[in-house]
Order: structure tokens, then sequence, then C-alpha cells
């Protein structure tokens, strides 16, 4: 398919800000000026100062010689930036790949867009009409390349230049238009040439001899011959699918229409490639301009839509429509391999690959937002750390749980101090004091060493005891560190069965 | 005594009108039964003791449990089994557990991992919901139950856990659910014997330091406290765990306490029976 792109010229971007900001200066000549070398220097004038020849790159104080009502305003370094990205997200809208072209322009790579507006025309038209109507003064053009439809958008007449017509296009076109640097189009006006099509006929090694490699290979991108790649604000997904509506939708019924549609374009294209989707993110492009967004995520490759359906419509009630969304994007950022499985001659007790279980599983994560956890035994000594959560509800032991030693059925996460009575040296302690009550110890089990893993921490080790008092509650209890170092302390860290 | 039923008029009465009627008959019958006299039971026709025990088969089979054949499940009880309606643990059921503390409640869940051992023996896979969680997995280990197959959800609120667990209780791909919570309301808990009916998946309620002990839908309520441990053979350090187990309440069964110790992969029951009879007197009258 031919690519085509649209370059969008903003001519006044900073100025059409500031006059939308502050309406009193909707009439008014005014600049932007910022300090340099000690003099002010004009970065940008609106239409009225510029008719009357106030031009960027002029001091302030000749400007104001111009016309002495002029009004001076402080530009801001990043202003222009900030506006272009903030203007481009809007632009996605049209197509999903949009870049800021700096200083003052915005690319979209509309290949296969335009017929969705009814035509390359129109397309520019809907794009300059909307722009027009939020305020700023813009000139778009469409073209094969990037660089014909930058060129033909800041010098063309003709906006719409059709497929293979780029040099017809470029001809009449001043040297500028191939974004030269400022000394080479001086030169290139010195010698006479004041029309691209002048150079067209000349040897490209005279070309190159004279105004240097750089002239060559901007001269091939604007002529397609060689690829000119955009760099979009926002990647595209691979698997991604939008619904563009006419009019913008406010209502949940016509939200759940959008989503149930798009989920059954992308559930059917997965299903072909046998794959299914882990994330997914659902957005509406609001009438303002801003993007509401709800993303799901599944334990498992999924494709299947009622079930995604049901994990979204949990969520949709956080969207807010306002004044209405324009456009439905659904997108799937991660997406895994999804065989069918061959189903079994008799129904198990339900292992961990059953889908009833992933699916409840979706629902309870996305409700409450807390993904259930498996654990897998983790080949650590140290009691916290011998276990670990498993990646997948599937994943495979890699080794045994240990059963040699006792471990308390109930942990506490932080153990926690006690007061001990115990014999010297190493012997199970006789009575221990928990929470304000009294434990006398009348079997006991232990110690049981366990030193700190010292690549991972340092620390004193811990001599664990399982002890029994006389109403038979069992606890495991530690001695932190040496009975001779003094400083040893007593801890409580579980409950026996 | 004197009974004398005419069971004719059963053919044309409606299901739901029956139920109810046996109810009611078997109501009067039993208890008439239990307050006599223990020599009296002897005398008590062989015909009118099967016309009973049909009567209470029926109910059974209407309220939804199952006689005992293949499909249920040996739990390994021992005397315990005699207080369940038809001798076996009802599955398809919520069953609650109160506990006190923190050292009860170590005691409960080693009860419950016992039973599951049961259940999850020819494989399956168990929800363990909580906001409180202390349980390590690791230690289900040495009752017999493979760690890794148990999922643990640890939800921030309460009431979040009983939501979580009416809608795994839906899931018939689970074996079991099990819930910690500190109360539960009695909506609340018609609501998971309602989700448990269909899916026949079998849940576990987990109440910690409850205030309010009130009236559930839930099939059974038991206590396990610890006790002290016996060693085998006078040796020395702590035995096997060792339990108070209190049925305190069972629909269509009865209540009692037992001691069951855990050895060697199963319960085993302490043949002590002293307060079984005491507490069905009380009952009775």
């Amino acid at each position: 398919m031919a690519r085509r792109f649209v370059s969008i010229w903003f001519r006044h971007l900073t100025t059409d800000w500031f006059a939308l900001r502050q309406p009193q200066l909707q009439d008014v000549p005014f600049v932007l000026c910022t300090p340099l070398h000690g003099r002010m220097i004009v970065t940008a004038a609106n239409t009225i100062a510029e008719s009357n020849g106030i031009d960027r790159g002029m001091v302030l104080a000749d400007a104001r010689a111009i016309i002495s009502e002029l009004q001076v305003l402080d530009d801001r370094s990043d202003l222009a930036e900030r506006l272009l990205k903030r203007l481009a997200e809007w632009c996605i809208r049209f197509t999903p790949s949009v870049a800021v072209d700096l200083p003052d322009g915005i690319l979209l790579d509309a290949t296969g867009c335009c017929h969705l507006w009814g035509g390359d025309q129109s397309y520019l038209q809907e794009i300059v009409k909307k722009l027009k109507a939020k305020g700023y003064d813009v000139r778009a053009a469409i073209a094969d390349t990037p660089g014909v439809a930058w060129a033909v958008a800041r010098f063309g007449k003709e906006l719409v230049v059709g497929s293979n017509m780029n040099i017809e296009a470029l001809l009449p076109l001043p040297p500028e238009a191939l974004r030269l640097d400022a000394e080479i189009t001086e030169r290139l006006h010195k010698l006479g040439l004041h029309r691209i099509g002048q150079l067209m006929g000349m040897p490209r090694s005279s070309l190159r001899r004279r105004f240097g490699q750089h002239f060559i290979k901007r001269l091939d991108l604007v002529l397609g011959r060689q690829e000119e790649n955009i760099k979009p604000i926002l990647p595209v997904e691979p698997y991604q699918e939008r619904l563009p509506c006419l009019d913008p939708i406010v209502t949940v019924t016509g939200i759940e229409i959008a989503l149930d549609r798009l989920l059954k374009t992308l559930c059917y294209r997965l299903q072909q490639e046998q794959k299914g989707l882990r994330l997914a993110s659902f957005k509406g492009h609001r009438v303002d301009g801003k993007v509401v967004q709800v993303d799901i995520g599944t334990n498992r490759p999924s494709h299947n839509v009622t079930h995604l359906f049901k994990l979204f419509e949990i969520k949709l009630s956080t969207i807010e429509p306002a004044l209405g969304i324009e456009l439905f994007v659904l997108e799937a950022p991660k997406v895994e391999d999804h065989f069918p499985l061959q189903e079994k001659l008799w129904e198990g007790s339900g292992g961990l690959e059953d889908e009833r279980l992933s699916e409840l599983l979706d629902r309870l994560s996305n409700k409450t937002g807390v993904q259930a956890t498996r654990y897998l035994p983790d080949e650590h000594y140290w009691p916290e750390w011998s276990l670990k959560p498993a990646s997948s509800l599937i994943e495979k032991l890699t080794t045994e749980w240990r059963k040699d030693k006792p471990r308390p059925l109930q942990l506490l996460a932080i153990p926690e101090r006690i007061d001990v009575t115990a014999p010297i040296p190493d012997y199970p302690p006789m009575l221990f004091q928990h929470k304000g009550k009294l434990h006398r110890i009348i079997k006991a089990d232990g110690p049981e060493r366990i030193e700190q893993e010292w690549w991972l921490q340092q620390g004193q080790h811990r001599d664990y005891y399982r002890v029994e008092d006389e109403s038979g509650q069992r606890y495991w209890l530690f001695r932190l560190g040496h009975y001779d170092d003094k400083a040893f302390q007593w801890f409580i860290h579980g409950f026996f069965a | 005594m004197r009974f004398s039923i005419e069971f004719k008029g059963f053919i044309v009465i409606r299901t739901s009108h029956k139920l109810k009627l046996l109810v009611y008959l078997t109501n009067i019958i039993s208890f008439t039964s239990f307050a006599l006299p223990q020599h009296l039971h002897v005398v008590m026709r062989p015909e009118k003791a099967k016309v009973i025990s049909q009567l209470q088969q029926d109910i059974l089979l209407l309220q939804g449990y199952k006689p005992a054949d293949g499909s249920a499940v040996d739990m390994g009880l021992g005397l315990i089994s005699e207080a369940f309606p038809n001798g076996s643990f009802p599955l398809g059921a919520v069953h609650e557990f109160l506990s006190q503390c923190a050292e009860d409640l170590a005691a409960t869940s080693g009860f419950i991992a016992g039973l599951l051992s049961r259940l999850m023996a020819k494989g399956g896979t168990s929800l363990w919901i909580s906001s409180t969680r202390k349980l390590f997995p690791p230690a289900l280990g040495s009752f017999g139950i493979q760690p890794d197959r148990f999922i643990f959800v640890d939800l921030q609120k309460e009431k979040h856990v009983i939501w979580a667990m009416e809608e795994a209780l839906k899931c018939s791909a689970l074996t079991a659910v099990i819930g910690e919570m500190q109360e539960i309301s009695f909506t609340s808990s018609r609501r998971l014997q309602l989700a448990v009916e269909q899916s026949q998946v079998t849940g576990f309620i987990l109440r910690k330091n409850s205030q309010n002990i009130n009236t559930t839908a839930c099939v059974s309520r038991w206590k396990i406290t610890p006790l002290i441990s016996e060693s085998r053979d006078d040796l020395p350090g702590i035995g096997f765990p060792h339990w108070k187990v209190e049925l305190v309440r069972m629909r269509n069964g009865k209540s009692g306490s037992w001691e069951v110790k855990w050895e060697d992969g199963r319960f085993q029951p302490v043949f002590k029976q002293a307060s079984n009879v005491q507490v069905l007197q009380k009952k009775t009258g």
C-alpha cells in the first residue's frame, strides 16, 4: 500500500495559545520575547504584528519602533514542545501513529486512514477544520513522503499531493522546502537557484561536491528514494482495534456496544493467530481531548469474548464520557500463545489448568485489585524465604517441599519479642510471657539452628524451639544470637496445630 | 405410645407439602423416642423404627443429602462420622469453625488441613481467602497436602473476603474454599450456602475472635482447641497434634465432643466419649 503522510504546520503556535488563554490579546499586536546576549529578542509574533513587518529574530527595541503599542510577553522555553505533544496526542483520533515535528509541526502517518473519512481531501479538511475550531492557525498537506508533505504545507499551493506526484509538486517550490541549513539555502539563492526544479537536472556528483552529503540525503528522503520513518509519540500496539463514532457516545449502552464490537474483532484475530491476551486496555478519546481508560489483566492467555467482557463490565462504571466519546480503542499490550486444549474424555476434579479457575481469579483480581498467589518452594532454610510466589498458575515445581523439619501452621509475619526464663546455655525455655500471659512450658523440642544466609543478609542466627505449654498450646520460639553474646533476644514466631 | 398414621394420602400431596409434613411427623416421632427412657427403645416395635429411619432418609434426600455411596469421601474421622447425616461428612456445604485466639486458629487450620488432605486426595485445587492470613503454606505439607495446590487471595477488607468467597464457591472447578473472617451475617451465610448448592464446592469459614456468635445458615459449627500432646512410647519432646473437637451444631446430625490426634498422616480419634451423652441429654431435655 502506498504510504501517505500528513504534515500540519502551526503558523503561530505559541501566540495562538496565549491568545486563547487571554482573549484580550485577540485583536492587538503582541510578541513573545526572550533575553539573548543582553538583548530582548522576539521569538514569536502574532498575525497582526507580522503583517506590520515584525518577524522572529528581531530585537524588541526595533519591533517597538515599528508598533509603539506592542504588547510584550515572556516566552517559555519548552512551551512549543509541550503544546505540540498535547496536540499530537489529540491527533491520535485521526491515525494511531503521530509524531511531533519540532519546532512548529505535527506529522501523521495516514497510511490506510484517509478512506475512513472519505478520501484525502475530506480527511485533510476535517483535520484543519477541527484544529481551526480549537483556535490554531494551521496549514496541512498530504503526500507520499513526510518531506514532501512538510514542504507543501509550508510553501506549496495545492495541498493534496496525489500518489507518485512528488517530483511535480516539488518543482516550483523554493530550496527552503528541502529543510536544509540556512547557509546552504543562502548559497543556492546566490547561485540563482530559486526553484527546486532548477536542481533536478544537475548531476548528483556535482551537487554533492558543492553542497555536501547532507544535501543529497535530504533530496533522496524528500523524493522517496530513501525511506523516512517517523517517531510516534505513543508506540503503536500490534494488537489494537479502533472504532471511531459518527456522533459522540455518552450512554453506558453505547460504550458497551463499542466494547463488545471491539472485543469480537480483536478476539477473532487472536483466535486466528492462536494467541490470547494477558493485558488489555480499553480507551475512549473524549470530545474535550481527554482520554479515559480501563485496564484488565488475566491470569492466562484468553480470547474468550464473554469472559473478557465480564472483566471490563465491572470497571465500565469508572468511565466518564463527559460530553461524549469520539473514538474507542482496544489494545492488548501483552499477548501470549494460546493453543486450544484437548478436551478430556471425563472431567477431572478441577486442576490448576482448569479455565473456570483462571476466569474466577481474573474476576477476583479485577474487582479487588489483588493478585491471587500460589506458592512454590524456594531453596532457603530461613523460614521467611523458604517459599516464593509462582509466576503463573501452571508453573511446575522445580524442587520438592521440605517435610523433614516441623514448621508452624500459623507464622507471624514479624516475630514478636517475648520475655523468657531459660536455663543456660542452650536449654529450651521454662517460662515465657506473651501478650501479658504467662506460659509454663511442659514439653519442648530443639534447638534447630538456622543460620543467616550471609550472601543475602548479615545478622545473627536463630535457635528455634518447639514448645508446648501446660494447656497444650504449641509455639515456635527462637533465640536470636548466641547465649554468650549477652545481647541475645527471644521471639515468638509461630503457632503449631 | 400409639401411632396410627395413614400414609395413603401422601400420593396426592405435592413435594413441598410432603417435605413439611414429613419433617413434622418425624420430629414428633423422634422427639418422643428420644424422650423415652433408654429401656423403652428396646420395646419400640422394629417396624416402627424402620418407618422412622425410612422417613429420615426421605427427608435427607429431599434436602439434598445423598446417601452414603461411592461419591462420599471418608474423612477418616471414625466415631465422629456417626454424628453426620447419613454417616458421611457433608460435602457441598459450608462449615463454620470458631476460634478464640491464635493458638485455636492454628489447631483449627490443622484440623481443616486434615479434612482437606482427604478431600483433595484425588487432585483438585483449593482457595484460601483472607484479609489477615498468617497461614504458612510449607506447613501444610505435614498434613499430606501439596502447598502449591492452594491459591491464596489476601484481600484488604473483610467485606471483600465475603464477596470473594461467594464468587469462589460458585466455581465448580474448586474442591474447597476457606475464608477467614471475624463476623458473618445470617444473610451472607445464606448466600454462601446457596452458592454451594449449585456448585457442590465445600466451604470452610474460619471465624477468629468473633464477638457475636450469631445464627448462620452453615451446615455445622465446630470448635477446635489444642490439647496436651501424647508422645508414643513415652519419648521425650512434643508428640503428635492433639485436639479437642467440638461439634456444636450439625444440621440433621448430632452434636458432640471428641478428642482427635493427627498421626501418621491421618486422624486418630481418641476413644474418650465422656461428654457426648451429656450433650445429647441436655438437648433433648
